[in-house]
């Protein structure tokens, strides 16, 4: 106990009791409910894309317009306070799908009202969906010029 | 010449104990579900406390709290002579900014969930050195502040392991004086902040279970007390996990705590309400002492507790940057002697 310095040994010592506590984490019943919470949410989608074919919308439209209302639907429910719910329980279920995206572009809009228009939901609108997209955009990127050389 | 009042290498003895004389607790409606709903003043059911934003109402609840105290025990903002507190928001504004209203002389404190722990050693000091007669010492925390601060914004769907915890929303008050009723502080150990590589956000139990543990060891050395001589050993904000990891380490300093030991934590919510390992944040700690310990005190079912304010001490900027998260404990030892002079 004497001095301040702890040794690298005592760090290590301590990690493998804290690896000892930590709970398992539970990945299967994780995984479990992502695929029924996403899988539910693509249904809705596709429910929504045969809707608009069988109102006469070709592919392309009936799929942007699918993706639209799903987009409206999540930010309705964020509002309502419900999507948090959806993705805690469902984890990548709730967030990988587009449902997420907006989920993740309302949050901070909501939050961020308290700081003004400007530099509350004007400048942190993209707080967590801005990583996804700079580095999105740059793999795509990335990904067209590799296309571009080797094709 | 050593410090009369200072034994060991951390601990303050006080030669005439400052008496609790009063506290103010004030909490969310998540902590009024939880099974200590019956010790707090008052329960707020409303995040927005009736405010424009959640930092106002914080401010809000750590200035009723701090109202209460002074309602129950029958005195004005000009009776105290200082003010301490402290709190998680940046520049601990929830303090600030209650101190504006208040108008007290106002010592600003920051020793993350530990403050409220912090803030009862240093008021004991100032009465114990006959620096002041009144001191007013509170903190406060709420989820949604704490959320957009260190975290997400609240809405944002997000999945947490059993290892997270949850920010209690609520504070505590506490008005410490030279003489009155109530219970006495008798002991404080100030802790060392330790920092045993642990850099998991999500598990700060394991993060503060070093501190909380050296300070606990160094207060037995220091008072040369055994675990038996308490009734209770209690940490802030510890929660399931970090609870287990402190017991494990003080086994190893050879002192066995379990029988008499819990964590504020864990007793502020029940197991049904989903929130993983147990409550934390300056108010967690804060409340469960205001509240429930006082009520335990003061009816006697126990006559000396050992409390362990648990701070975690990182900001947003120091874990994106890739630093490890430092822990703190400060102890106090409160005793329920009635009626001194």
């Amino acid at each position: 106990m004497s001095g301040a310095a702890i040794s690298e040994k005592q760090k290590q010592d301590y990690a493998k009791i804290v690896k000892q506590f930590k709970p398992a984490q539970r990945i299967w019943r994780n995984i479990f409910w992502a695929f029924i919470v996403g899988g539910f949410i693509c249904l809705i989608g596709q429910f929504f894309i045969n809707i608009f074919l069988s109102q006469g919308l070709s592919t392309k439209e009936a799929n942007s317009a699918a993706s639209s209302t799903l987009i409206f639907i999540a930010a309705l429910l964020t509002g309502l306070g419900v999507y948090d719910e959806i993705s805690r329980f469902g984890g990548a279920g709730g967030i990988v799908p587009i449902t997420g995206f907006a989920n993740s572009m309302v949050a901070p809009a909501m939050e961020y009202r308290a700081e003004g228009l400007i530099f509350g939901v004007g400048a942190k609108l993209f707080t967590i969906a801005g990583p996804v997209l700079v580095w999105g955009i740059f793999t795509a990127w990335a990904a067209a010029i590799l296309y571009y050389f080797f094709k | 010449m050593t410090a009369p009042q200072k034994i060991g290498m951390q601990t303050i003895a006080f030669q005439s104990p400052p008496v609790i004389i009063s506290t103010g607790s004030v909490v969310g409606s998540r902590e009024g579900d939880g099974p200590l709903a019956g010790t707090f003043d008052k329960v707020v059911a409303d995040t927005y406390y009736g405010e424009k934003t959640w930092e106002k109402a914080e401010q809000r609840m750590m200035f009723d709290s701090m109202k209460k105290a002074l309602q129950k025990a029958n005195l004005q903002e000009n009776d105290i002579d200082f003010m301490l507190a402290g709190d998680l928001l940046n520049q601990i504004i929830s303090s600030t900014f209650t101190a504006r209203s208040l108008g007290i002389p106002f010592l600003g404190l920051y020793g993350a969930c530990s403050t409220m722990y912090e803030s009862l050693a240093v008021g004991a000091m100032m009465i114990g050195g006959g620096f002041a007669d009144r001191v007013l010492a509170g903190t406060s925390s709420h989820y949604c502040t704490a959320e957009r601060q260190y975290r997400f914004p609240v809405e944002q769907g997000t999945q947490r392991p059993m290892t997270a915890q949850w920010t209690v929303t609520g504070a505590g008050s506490m008005i410490l004086a030279k003489e009155g009723s109530g219970p006495v502080i008798t002991h404080a150990t100030i802790g060392r902040v330790i920092d045993m590589g642990q850099g998991d956000s999500q598990d700060m139990g394991a993060a503060m279970a070093p501190a909380a543990a050296d300070t606990i060891a160094r207060h037995f050395m220091d008072t040369g007390r055994t675990p038996e001589d308490y009734d209770l050993i209690i940490t802030g904000d510890l929660a399931t996990y970090g609870k287990r990891l402190t017991e494990e380490l003080l086994k190893q300093k050879g002192y066995d705590i379990s029988k008499r030991y819990t964590d504020c934590g864990i007793l502020i919510y029940s197991g049904s309400q989903d929130v993983h390992a147990g409550g934390s944040g300056c108010g967690c700690s804060a409340v469960v002492t205001c509240g429930y310990l006082m009520e335990l005190l003061n009816s006697e079912r126990y006559r000396r507790i050992l409390g362990i304010g648990t701070g975690a001490l990182l900001s947003s900027c120091s874990l994106q940057q890739g630093e490890t998260v430092p822990g703190i404990g400060h102890a106090v030892v409160i005793e329920s002697l009635k009626e001194r002079k």
